[in-house]
């Protein structure tokens, strides 16, 4: 296990590096920032000076060795535009998406997965039907329009719920969080909504597809055999054989949202990674790209990790075996 | 059994019959059967794929999913019609008084419980609240069907375990209610031929000591003449022909035991060319009108084509359904 786990964690570090090189080289090829940071009205040597204070005048390799080697120190590049580590301006922001996330994640399974159990146990019947349907639409509405749409209920005609920001945060363990006020919760209301509807549209369909398999599996017969109550048999034999791909299913979703949940963090004006990434990306602060991209790809690999170390704890069958 | 004063049967079928529905209609599997258990006494039900006797089994147990549906007949369980009672009364018989053993080991089991959940949930589903007297009765159950080491085996996942392996388990969990009634449904037709005769020995062994009703299910004519005490053969939803295993087997009267009898390769000439019941059992949606057996049948008349033959009942206590019986052999 512990084998294991190092194992992995070399493995990442050398994909860790792969995206690095990847990350770095698209990054400089998307444009010159330089254009954008100088004032037009500039002098040509304010300009070149610029260019050199920046590190921008190297060659590209020279320009990724160096960021490499302050890298692997830790220091992932500063900020063009904000003049703060990019490391330090991305952690800053990614409690309120890591919020977000985790909220609409939670929302999703707590409804999903007893929906998707009631349809997946009542195949076929109408109101099963009717369900599977409607999550179908849930998964395919687009995110920006279904946002417009909230924002249009809720905050403009029914003025119920307000439409950007935050809101009133409280310092849990030094961080910011807004789930902990009620008018934080106000604020999170609509992007937990607007992520968490594809997600439950998923849950329901990946449990309703898993417990209508499992329902005609001989152990849930055997089990009905033994006498068992259909509230175990459902939570015990049933939910235990398929909790395993919807674990997988949310790892992989955990971290896709974290990375990109720039559409409603634009959408609702949530100032978390995924606005701070697409406004660097207009801007072309590279640093920030880069380190993002690479904070991201640290964060899959853990998930991929853990979602590993669930696998092997739910399914007895599932060893975790370090290959030489 | 002898010809002593029967006991009243633990187990009393009459009539049963159970469909499948589809958009065409409803097709019984089991069209109408009767059947008895004693206590004590092992029920050989012998049949060909589709010929009705698993659904036979299931519908017994109660244990019958849409697009099924029992349609007729009593299941008298102890004396009380286990049809009239509610779900909630069913599932506190099943497991406990009416056990069952399923056909295929490596899937009857679930793949993430350990054993000993799987084994001691039987007993607390059915207000067995001591858990660790209930684990103790599991690691019991576990030894009397001769599984090694049963203390560590409470705490493995079936995966650890052969498929002869799991099939005692099966079995041992089967036993655990001290079950009046066990029906197995082809316990060791997915078992290897050495674990085979290993499993029906210890069912038998253990059948014997608890003094359950069992019925075998198979389609095995070997198995059941060594281990049944009546013989009962089911073709498209009906049984043909009931009674006890000699007089079934040595003299039986419907052309279809008959049959089967003659392909099983133990009396054939080695390189003969093995007899078989020619054609193949009908599909649910096209059992002929008359005996379903018919169109498969060297005897049918026009009689058979037409109407389905009554229920007659001979003096061994052996009944057939047939209108042109195979004649009494004179015992050589």
């Amino acid at each position: 296990m512990l084998l294991y786990t190092l194992q992995r964690l070399l493995q990442s570090v050398a994909v860790l590096f792969a995206v690095s090189i990847a990350v770095f080289l698209a990054v400089y090829s998307v444009g010159n920032p330089v254009d954008l940071l100088i004032s037009p009205e500039a002098t040509q040597a304010e300009r070149a000076a610029m260019i050199a204070k920046m590190g921008l005048d190297q060659p590209v390799w020279a320009q990724y060795f160096t960021f490499l080697g302050n890298a692997l120190q830790g220091d992932m590049g500063t900020s063009f535009v904000h003049g703060i580590p990019a490391l330090q301006l991305i952690l800053s922001r990614m409690p309120a998406t890591f919020e977000l996330v985790v909220l609409a994640l939670l929302l999703a399974s707590a409804i999903g997965i007893p929906i998707g159990l009631w349809v997946g146990l009542r195949d076929g019947s109408r109101g099963a039907r009717m369900v599977m349907t409607s999550s179908i639409l849930g998964y395919s509405i687009p995110s920006f329009w279904k946002g417009m749409v909230l924002i249009l209920v809720f905050a403009v005609w029914l003025n119920w719920l307000p439409a950007s920001g935050r809101g009133d945060t409280v310092l849990l363990l030094g961080v910011p969080f807004s789930f902990l006020t009620f008018d934080g919760l106000s604020h999170l209301a609509m992007p937990v909504i607007n992520l968490a509807i594809p997600n439950l549209a998923l849950m329901i369909r990946l449990t309703a597809a898993g417990a209508s398999e499992a329902v005609h599996q001989d152990y849930v017969l055997f089990a009905r055999a033994k006498g068992v109550r259909s509230k175990r048999i459902i939570r015990r034999h049933i939910l235990r054989n398929i909790l395993i791909p919807i674990i997988t299913v949310l790892g992989v979703e955990f971290g896709a949202l974290i990375a990109f949940s720039t559409i409603t963090e634009t959408v609702f004006a949530w100032p978390g990674m995924g606005k701070l990434l697409i406004t660097s990306i207009y801007q072309l602060d590279r640093p920030v790209v880069v380190a993002y991209v690479m904070l991201i790809t640290f964060i899959f690999v853990v998930v991929n990790l853990l979602v590993d170390f669930a696998y092997a704890a739910l399914d007895p069958r599932v060893k975790l075996v370090e290959n030489m | 059994m002898t010809d002593q004063i029967k006991p009243s049967p633990v187990l009393d079928v009459r009539g049963l019959q159970t469909v499948f529905h589809d958009t065409q209609g409803a097709w019984p599997a089991v069209d109408g059967i009767d059947l008895t258990l004693y206590p004590g006494e092992v029920l050989g039900l012998v049949g060909e794929s589709g010929s009705g006797k698993s659904v036979a089994g299931f519908s017994v147990m109660g244990l019958i999913d849409p697009p099924g549906e029992i349609t007729a007949g009593e299941v008298l369980f102890r004396g009380e019609d286990l049809r009239k009672k509610s779900e909630e009364e069913l599932r506190r018989i099943r497991g406990i008084a009416l056990a069952m053993i399923f056909q295929n080991p490596l899937s009857t089991l679930n793949p993430v419980l350990r054993i000993g959940e799987q084994m001691t949930e039987v007993l607390s589903e059915h207000g067995h609240d001591d858990s660790a007297a209930a684990a103790s009765l599991a690691v019991e159950s576990l030894r009397k069907v001769g599984i090694p080491a049963p203390e560590q085996r409470i705490h493995q996942y079936p995966h650890e375990l052969s498929g002869g392996m799991r099939q005692r388990v099966a079995i041992a969990i089967a036993l655990l209610g001290d079950p009046a009634v066990i029906i197995a449904d082809e316990p060791t037709t997915a078992l290897d031929v050495t674990i085979q005769g290993q499993i029906i020995a210890e069912l038998q062994k253990l059948q014997a000591e608890s003094g359950a009703g069992m019925i075998w299910i198979t389609h095995d004519l070997g198995v059941v003449a060594e281990l049944a005490d009546r013989i009962a053969v089911m073709y498209a939803g009906n049984i043909v022909e009931m009674g006890p295993t000699d007089a079934v087997l040595d003299h039986p009267r419907h052309p279809y035991t008959l049959g089967l009898l003659d392909s099983v390769p133990g009396d054939t000439v080695p390189g003969a060319p093995l007899r078989q019941v020619p054609g193949n059992a009908p599909p649910l949606s096209q059992r002929p009108l008359g005996c379903p057996f018919h169109p498969r049948c060297a005897s049918a008349s026009d009689i058979c084509r037409r109407d389905m033959p009554e229920r007659e009942t001979d003096a061994f206590g052996r009944s057939y359904l047939c209108h042109h019986p195979v004649s009494q052999k004179v015992d050589p």
